[in-house]
């Protein structure tokens, strides 16, 4: 009895601002702007923007792959720190998430621009300017860079609590350093790289404003098309019946990623 | 003759200038039941994690088979360890716990699967190979961690308190158990525990240590009635401990009365500790004992009464299966065996009192009093990440 009145904020929470908005989008996904009659025309016009799909995907699941990359030996190292370094290193990583959003992103756009920070310095010394920005790289870039700390702080919390014997153990069984951490760390280690992978390629797939400073025309991304549709093009029944595209691909690539979790009483682990 | 297979050559092993260990000098032959006995922080784990290889001594020597192994990494020395909380691996099941020394030895699949096989009936716990670790009791997981180690046929298996976690009936049946299998299989266990009994029914050799240092090493019975010092003489068991002078060769004198004992080769009026068991004392009538005293308090145990007893202000712990109630006036004979002499040592007039009984309530009630071992082994852990 008590749990539930202590539940009951978070249920009026959800309601209110999960499960209201959620039917509303559904309302306009499936009816007609200008009759409101019932319609499935917009979510046959989402085949139109299967390759803006497809390339949602793709980035978000680079910049995913790349943090993971970049992350684990980030999180490996902090964890094998002493508590003191540990907590030092941890606010390292998180600092920049303090910092505004947008204000990181144009930080970007300054440096890599064509008349920016980096190419002022590559003409100074006489070479060519390098195209550094309106490219997949450079979108790929501000996805990693702003999604990093997601990465990192699930492995971390997860890497951190894997218990020292355990390691002591397989080297007693006769593991070197390599199959220690094959064999014991990184399958202890896999609840936080499904959570961290979560972490990052959710806000990466729906990304509108990486793209639109970072990116080219030829990166729009379906976050740059769904804003589109409210803000410019004016059509929220088009916009709507996107955003359940792009949230029905985040389910199944998230279910997906569950299924390399054989573990399903560890920690750390978004499940749907 | 039983062949030498560890040695340890003056370990000495420090953290941040604190000595954990003072200069170990240990042998241990094949095909030996070992015990490192001690309270918390007197260093036994400290020195089976220098066997194991977590530890490197700050000097001297650990020698296997008469070759140095103080730079030989954990991985590439032929024992295996059965750590104290289990440390098994959470995301295999059973059967993939016990193969998992045997795969990273690469042998072929039929031989691990003989072998682990085998030994899940070593360790009865056939039919358990699906299990995960967590649907597992303590005594199960216990077993796992044995038959883990036990595998992959070491020449050693080192036990760090294995049995701690198990309730007193599984640990008796675990005792023998384990005696079973170490005959069974005929390798050497070296076991760490601060249980005396389960040293004494286990051990072929039990090496008592304190503060850093070996009190004593011998079988279990040398070790209960010779005790060395007034510590291991209180640490195996319960004892009177007096103060006495040797008059002669056999004759010791305490409380201004001569008694015969067996003990000689002491110097002539030597101040010594006498020790006198409990169980040793034969309850008579006050005026025909050695000694006449008042019974203060009678605790029933089961098998006999601890009965204290008040001898001229110095208190006696007698266990007896006769009751005699508090206030009774009783006397004592004392037979010459049943009288041990130890030369003095620094911890002389510490133990064998029982004035408060009983030293364990007064750690417990003592805010300052921590478990040292613990301590020993954070700070360890705070060394290895650095």
């Amino acid at each position: 009895m008590r749990s539930k009145l202590l539940a009951a904020p978070y249920l009026l929470w959800m309601a209110l601002f999960a499960i209201i908005p959620l039917c509303v989008v559904l309302y306009f996904a499936f009816t007609d702007f200008y009759t409101g009659a019932f319609t499935l025309a917009n979510i046959i016009k989402l085949a139109d923007y299967l390759p803006i799909f497809a390339k949602s995907v793709w980035l978000a699941l680079i910049s995913s792959v790349i943090c993971l990359i970049i992350g684990y030996p980030v999180a490996y190292y902090i964890a094998g720190r002493s508590p003191l370094w540990q907590r030092l290193l941890y606010m390292l990583v998180m600092l920049p998430m303090c910092m505004s959003f947008l204000l990181r992103t144009m930080a970007w756009v300054a440096m890599l621009e064509d008349t920016g920070i980096i190419n002022s310095v590559v003409k100074a010394i006489g070479l060519q300017p390098l195209p550094l920005i309106r490219n997949d790289a450079a979108v790929i870039l501000g996805m990693v860079y702003n999604y990093l700390p997601y990465m990192i702080m699930p492995l971390y919390t997860v890497i951190m609590k894997i218990d020292r014997s355990l390691i002591e153990a397989a080297q007693d069984l006769g593991c070197n350093s390599s199959q220690v951490f094959r064999g014991v760390i990184l399958p202890l280690s896999l609840p936080g790289i499904i959570s961290g992978f979560t972490m990052v390629f959710v806000p990466a797939i729906s990304t509108f404003y990486i793209s639109q400073k970072l990116g080219s025309p030829g990166t729009t991304l379906i976050g740059d098309v769904i804003e589109s549709q409210f803000k410019t093009a004016y059509n929220p029944n088009l916009g709507a019946a996107l955003s359940l595209g792009l949230m029905v691909i985040v389910f199944i690539c998230v279910a997906i990623m569950n299924r390399f979790s054989t573990d399903d009483d560890e920690g750390g682990v978004v499940t749907l | 003759m039983a062949k030498e297979l560890i040695r340890l050559v003056n370990c000495q092993m420090a953290f941040d200038d604190e000595i954990v260990l003072d200069s170990i000098n240990l042998y241990i032959n094949d095909k030996e039941f070992l015990t490192l006995l001690g309270p918390s922080g007197c260093g036994k784990t400290t020195t089976l994690r220098i066997i194991g290889g977590f530890l490197q001594p700050t000097s001297g020597d650990v020698l296997f088979d008469g070759e140095r192994i103080n730079d030989v990494p954990p991985h590439r020395r032929k024992v295996n360890t059965v750590f104290q909380k289990y440390a098994l691996f959470p995301h295999l099941d059973v059967y993939d716990n016990i193969a998992f020394g045997l795969r990273i030895a690469k042998l072929p699949e039929d031989e691990v699967d003989r072998r682990v096989t085998e030994m899940l009936g070593i360790v009865s716990l056939k039919g358990f190979e699906d299990r995960k670790i967590s649907s597992l009791s303590g005594g199960q997981q216990q077993r796992v961690a044995i038959a883990r180690a036990l595998v992959n046929r070491p020449k050693v298996l080192l036990l760090d308190e294995p049995l701690g976690a198990l309730d007193l009936r599984l640990r008796k049946d675990m005792q023998n158990e384990l005696k079973r299998i170490q005959q069974a299989m005929g390798i050497t266990f070296i076991y760490v525990t601060h249980d005396q009994e389960e040293a004494l029914s286990m051990s072929d050799t039990i090496v008592v240590m304190d503060k850093g240092k070996i009190q004593q090493i011998g079988r279990p019975e040398d070790i209960y009635n010779e005790p060395k010092n007034a510590f291991v003489a209180d640490f195996i068991g319960e004892s009177n401990i007096l103060d006495g002078i040797m008059r002669a060769d056999r004759l010791v004198e305490f409380f201004g009365r001569k008694f015969v004992c067996v003990d000689s080769g002491f110097e002539k009026d030597e101040p010594v500790d006498v020790v006198i068991r409990p169980e040793d004392i034969d309850i008579v009538a006050p005026d025909a004992g050695h000694l006449c005293g008042t019974v203060t308090s009678v605790t029933f145990k089961g098998v006999h009464y601890d009965t204290i007893v008040d001898f001229k202000g110095f208190k006696w712990l007698i266990q007896t299966t006769d009751f005699c109630p508090e206030g009774s006036v009783i006397g004592i004979r004392l037979n010459p065996e049943d009288i041990h002499i130890m030369h003095k040592s620094e911890y002389s007039g510490m133990f064998g009192d029982y004035s408060s009984y009983s030293a364990e309530y007064d750690e417990i009630a003592d805010p300052e009093y921590t478990e040292e071992e613990d301590d020993s082994e954070s700070r360890e852990e705070e060394r290895n990440e650095e």
